[in-house]
């Protein structure tokens, strides 16, 4: 399981990095093994608000459709529009493949540091 | 190959009678620009072409077909005799109602014994298919608190027992869907359901499934439609699952407002590429009036057409799929009132049997003492001792002339593989494929790759489904196919 360093992870598996103010969001390299092949990926659009923990954006693979959660709330200032057409992307890099970032952050979920997100994520393979 | 590959131009089967009226040009503006591609061929090779995609499929008349949450049951034959009577399918829909008496006899017979098997007051047959009906359900929810000035009530709970299409259906109906997660053994989880409904002015109402998809009755259920009552909300009950409970259990009497069946499931009529569905929606009395389309009525000794006072409109031209309410009427007529819970019996019977004959290799999702009409295999420890996971499983089983469970479903098991036999099978069938499962398994630990690599014996082999995912081709293109 590949981690990013400088990022924190939520326990429904996203992780944000902060570059100054700014809020980079994505979902982690456990999460996209756990999915599977992604097939479809639905962002939010520039300028919309998100809201820590709840769903901003959802990921498509070939066994079910999962909601991806805000680990903090803001407004979206960039999108990657790249991972619309070619969502393997997501699979091959899940840290270069950044769905979001995120400006004004208000508010952030519970998050964990790169170490207790990997122990996390043992004691829920067991 | 396609049957527009097997067309040559001048080829044809039609013989159409000469033209006894005057030819009238189409007018240019109403001509369309691209050519028709109609394919031409000789009947004999048309004949051949359905015969062999036929041989490539696998149905119900091929083999064991034991697909979770579609009740694959046989179709009866008489089934097809009584919906090609000429009654039934010389008619027109907008025949007077004293020309079509019988058919309004079918559509009154039909509704009075799903009102008496769900313990709803009306039905309409109008809904197409399964998510027809929820959606047909959610606007009469909607509906009744409008007409009470409730405008504020736009959330709909939706268990993560539920069905997969039950949120879709909200969203669609304008609804927003508040998720509530289950129990460890797989039911609703009762106190979280409190929390979320407890003087919530805005709640909708509830969809539920029960039996719930892991086929889990839960024991709770009157206490979650009355959780939603006391909230100012409806009950939506999912009709999906209904072969484990019919003739036992009513959804009326566990306190839900408002129901669809699936008459291609439950009530034995083609489905699965072979519809058309029919997803008829009950209602009790104080929704009636909002219920969609005609009724067949009784009026002065004969049957006549009636709408609902303030009908909510159409959901379907005329009235549903009417020749395949015909087909469940003549299924229930058959069955009659000891045939009806004497199917549901056998139905949860055979799965028990099967769910008990596989546990010994195969872990069980939620592990419950006895299951309803299905149950669901957890391949979780196989894929992690042999890398064999559920899509391989499901894959060997094509090998063996059986359809594969549902699989990955429910989303609460990650490697779920979700087995309904159906009241249906024999005794013998049910052995035969235990037998198999028990040998992939057995296979699963001894070459692995075996399964990675099924099936190798179908008309198609294993097919590249994130290919198709990522990059479908949902049409033919006959400019590329003529170059």
């Amino acid at each position: 399981m590949e981690l990013k360093k400088d990022a924190l992870y939520a326990k429904s598996h996203e992780w944000v990095a902060f570059e100054g103010d700014i809020a980079v969001i994505g979902i982690s390299d456990f999460a996209q093994s756990e999915l599977g092949d992604l097939v479809f990926v639905n962002l939010p659009e520039e300028g919309d608000e998100i809201n820590a923990g709840e769903a901003f954006a959802d990921v498509e693979s070939v066994k079910a459709v999962s909601d991806i959660y805000a680990p903090v709330s803001g407004t979206v200032c960039e999108v990657n529009e790249e991972l619309l057409d070619a969502p393997e992307l997501i699979n091959e890099d899940a840290y270069a493949a950044w769905f979001i970032k995120v400006e004004g952050v208000s508010e952030k979920s519970e998050l964990m540091s790169p170490e207790d997100y990997e122990a996390f994520c043992e004691s829920e393979a067991e | 190959m396609l049957v527009f590959e097997k067309s040559r131009p001048g080829r044809g089967v039609s013989a159409l009678p000469e033209c006894d009226v005057e030819v009238l040009a189409v007018g240019e503006k109403d001509r369309r620009e691209s050519e028709l591609h109609l394919p031409e061929m000789a009947e004999v090779d048309l004949s051949r072409h359905y015969t062999e995609l036929e041989r490539k499929s696998h149905g119900v008349n091929d083999g064991f077909y034991p697909l979770g949450s579609c009740t694959m049951k046989y179709n009866p034959k008489i089934n097809e005799q009584a919906a090609s009577l000429e009654g039934f399918t010389g008619v027109h829909p907008l025949q007077p109602a004293e020309t079509v008496q019988g058919c309004l006899k079918v559509m009154k017979e039909t509704e009075d014994a799903l009102c008496e098997i769900t313990g709803m007051s009306r039905f309409t047959l109008q809904p197409a298919a399964g998510a027809h009906g929820e959606f047909t359900g959610l606007l009469l929810i909607k509906a009744y608190h409008l007409a009470n000035g409730d405008t504020k009530r736009k959330k709909i709970i939706v268990p993560d027992s539920a069905h997969g299409t039950n949120p879709a259906s909200a969203v669609m109906a304008g609804m927003e869907v508040i998720n509530v997660d289950s129990t460890p053994d797989g039911l609703v989880d009762v106190d979280k359901l409190r929390e979320v409904c407890d003087g919530n002015d805005e709640i909708a109402g509830l969809m539920l499934t029960n039996p719930n998809t892991a086929g889990l009755f839960d024991p709770n259920i009157k206490e979650i439609t009355d959780i939603i009552h006391s909230c100012g909300g409806q009950c939506y009950y999912d009709g999906a699952n209904l072969n484990a409970i019919m003739g036992w259990a009513r959804p009326g009497d566990m306190g839900f407002d408002c129901v669809h069946l699936n008459l291609h499931k439950t009530f034995s009529t083609p489905h699965g590429g072979g519809g058309p569905g029919s997803g008829p929606v009950g209602c009790k009395e104080h929704l009636a009036k909002f219920m969609p389309g005609v009724r067949a009525e009784e009026k002065d000794g004969a049957l006549d057409f009636a709408k609902a006072e303030e009908s909510l409109g159409e959901m379907k031209s005329f009235y549903g799929n009417f020749l395949v309410v015909v087909r469940a009427l003549t299924y229930i007529k058959m069955l009659g009132r000891e045939g009806i819970p004497q199917a549901s019996k056998n139905a949860v019977l055979n799965a028990n049997y099967m769910m008990k004959k596989l546990s010994s290799k195969y872990d069980i999702a939620f592990n419950p003492a006895v299951c309803m009409h299905e149950f669901v295999m957890d391949i979780g420890r196989q894929a992690k001792e042999t890398g064999v996971t559920a899509m391989d499983i499901a894959k060997g089983l094509l090998d063996n002339h059986i359809h594969p469970p549902t699989m990955y479903f429910p989303l609460t098991v990650h490697e779920a593989l979700m087995a309904e036999p159906t009241e249906t099978e024999s005794k013998e069938t049910l052995d035969q494929a235990i037998e198999v499962f028990l040998k992939l398994n057995e296979i699963a630990y001894s070459d692995p790759e075996q399964l990675h690599n099924a099936p190798v014996t179908t008309p198609v082999t294993r097919l590249d489904e994130v290919g198709a995912a990522r990059h479908p081709v949902l049409k033919y293109d006959f400019e590329v196919s003529n170059e």
